[in-house]
């Protein structure tokens, strides 16, 4: 580990203001990634600004019906809250499904989101690697890439994104709210807040060095609480996804039979690709259809029309596929 | 934080009383010198015994190279107080001290297991403020002002805890090194709500991994003290 300097803030805006000053300093909140890549000397700060004295660990509603999740909440928290649990399963089904209970109770909200990938040639700096040396090159693509994206790719990065959280997030239009060191702050569209790791593999969100999560705003959509989230793994606790998918759907008439109608749905993939990936086009293929296999079929087919799959990865296009319908049918027969 | 005093951080906590402070180190200290003054010793006698032995003295032909000395962190330029099973001690660290060689190397409290120190195997799980975390993945300064138990807090005036009673009866181990970590991780669980049946169990305690294999048993141990009783 390189020495850094170490420091506790007490208010969003002077906490900005510290990491902003320093251009290699950075934010320190359940450090259940950081710590990590800091021992792995793939991370290498030279100040460290403690945000975990922050006031932003409650779990509150909006005046327009939503929830305002703080960026400091931990990942078990917030998979328990009895609202989230009520109205956005799928978010704590996500939560529950990653990482360890011990880890839950350490990551937080905003953490999460800014986690980095397990690609295991980032990891290790003896491997090229354009994320943490742009320009090194991309020691997966001729290395071993079965855990490694089929979306959102190219011949820089094919690394995948490693939050579930956040692919549930994607499907809920979740909103992240931000403090700019300058001063104000900036409401980012969950779906366009992270930058997939192919265009430019050292940028991995749309923040400014500085910028602090300081909360995630979710909707008020009832139909919400018909959703679920579905992750296929190679073992059946503590690993990440192979495939998953978010799921979210506004059914008409006949409620849990296929004889109803979709009015919206909402889809998010993990584990496929390079970003938590919304699929609109699975979105437009299911609205105004049945609740079908059929209609399932083809939602799932369009998700995936753009996979780029590679030697080890290419079970994954089916795989997503197959987790995508069975996540759809779990969602179409629960009732509200 | 006050000022620019970025390099160094944090403010000077609350002044302990100085004698209890530092009867708090030598105690910890002495615990550690007698364990590893014994231990060593122990290592130190072996190759006089094996001189005897022809037998030994072939192995050695394939002993295993010198292990490197632990490696120890520079004195450190911050000062943290830590609450350790109920007991403030205050330390000067540097600040890439994890909260696990803050424990070990420090506070002479060896029983929190180093794996992995990557977060993947769970041995080294303590409660901080009753919850499990693990302690590879904190920095020491990060746990100022909040309640850190390891297992050697869990018994309480010679007797042990259930749940290491638990074990013990069920014969939840082999090896014993991931024990501890297993141990603290199922108090955790206790006081989240544990599950009532072996998967869901099995679900809750996926964090700690058990290179023997002694999951059954450990299973059995978190389902009898569940139900509060350690047979």
């Amino acid at each position: 580990m390189k020495p850094f300097s170490y420091a506790h803030a007490e208010d969003p805006q002077e906490a900005a203001g510290r990491v902003a000053r320093h251009p290699r300093a950075m934010f320190l909140a359940g450090g259940t990634t950081l710590v990590d890549l800091l021992r792995l000397e793939v991370e290498a700060p030279d100040t460290l600004v403690d945000i975990n004295a922050l006031p932003l660990g409650r779990i509150e509603p909006l005046p327009n019906g939503g929830v305002r999740i703080g960026a400091l909440v931990r990942n078990s928290d917030l998979a328990n809250d009895p609202t989230i649990r009520r109205r956005y399963p799928v978010l704590s089904e996500a939560l529950l499904s990653g990482a360890s209970p011990q880890l839950r109770n350490m990551a937080t909200l905003g953490g999460n989101l800014m986690q980095r990938t397990r690609c295991s040639y980032f990891r290790d700096p003896g491997y090229a690697c354009n994320k943490r040396q742009p320009g090194a090159g991309c020691a997966a693509l001729a290395g071993y890439h079965r855990m490694h994206a089929v979306l959102g790719t190219s011949d820089r990065c094919i690394a995948t994104h490693p939050s579930d959280m956040a692919v549930a997030l994607a499907a809920l239009d979740a909103v992240v709210r931000t403090v700019r060191p300058e001063g104000g702050g900036r409401a980012i569209a969950l779906t366009d807040f992270h930058v997939g790791y192919g265009e430019d593999p050292a940028r991995e969100s749309v923040l400014t060095h500085g910028e602090l999560i300081v909360a995630v705003e979710l909707p008020a959509v009832p139909w919400f609480a018909r959703s679920c989230y579905l992750k296929v793994r190679d073992r059946a606790s503590f690993e990440f996804a192979l495939a998953a998918a978010a799921v979210a759907l506004d059914l008409e008439g006949a409620e849990g039979g296929s004889e109803g109608r979709i009015r919206a749905a909402r889809v998010a993939l993990g584990g496929v690709g390079t970003k938590p990936w919304r699929s609109a086009e699975a979105e437009r293929a299911l609205a105004g259809g049945p609740p079908s296999e059929t209609a399932f079929r083809a939602a799932a087919d369009a998700a995936m029309r753009e996979a780029r799959p590679r030697r080890d990865n290419a079970f994954k296009v089916e795989l997503a596929k197959r987790t995508l319908v069975r996540a759809l049918h779990t969602a179409a027969r629960k009732s509200l | 934080m006050s000022g620019d005093d970025i390099k160094h951080g944090n403010e000077p906590g609350p002044e302990l009383d100085e004698p209890e402070a530092a009867a708090a180190v030598k105690g910890g200290a002495a615990d550690e010198m007698s364990r590893r003054g014994f231990l060593g010793l122990s290592f130190t006698a072996l190759p006089v015994v094996g001189l005897a032995s022809g037998a030994v003295r072939a192995a050695a032909a394939v002993r295993l190279p010198a292990r490197p000395a632990p490696a120890r962190l520079p004195a450190g330029d911050l000062t943290v107080i830590l609450n350790v099973n109920g007991r403030e001690r205050q330390l000067r660290i540097d600040p890439r001290t994890s909260l696990l060689d803050a424990l070990r190397e420090q506070l002479a409290l060896p029983g929190t297991k180093k794996g992995c120190d990557h977060g993947q195997c769970g041995a080294c799980t303590v409660l901080v403020d009753d919850r499990r975390v693990l302690s590879c993945l904190l920095l020491a300064a990060m746990v100022q002002g909040r309640r850190v138990t390891t297992v050697e807090g869990l018994a309480r005036d010679g007797e042990l805890h259930p749940l290491q009673a638990a074990f013990l009866e069920h014969d939840a181990f082999q090896c014993g090194y991931c024990t501890p970590g297993q141990i603290v991780s199922a108090v955790g669980l206790l006081h989240e709500g544990c599950p009532a049946d072996a998967a869901g169990i099995g679900e809750q305690m996926s964090g700690n991994l058990c290179r023997c294999g002694a999951y059954p048993n450990i299973v059995a141990a978190i389902a009898a003290a569940r139900k509060g009783k350690p047979g």
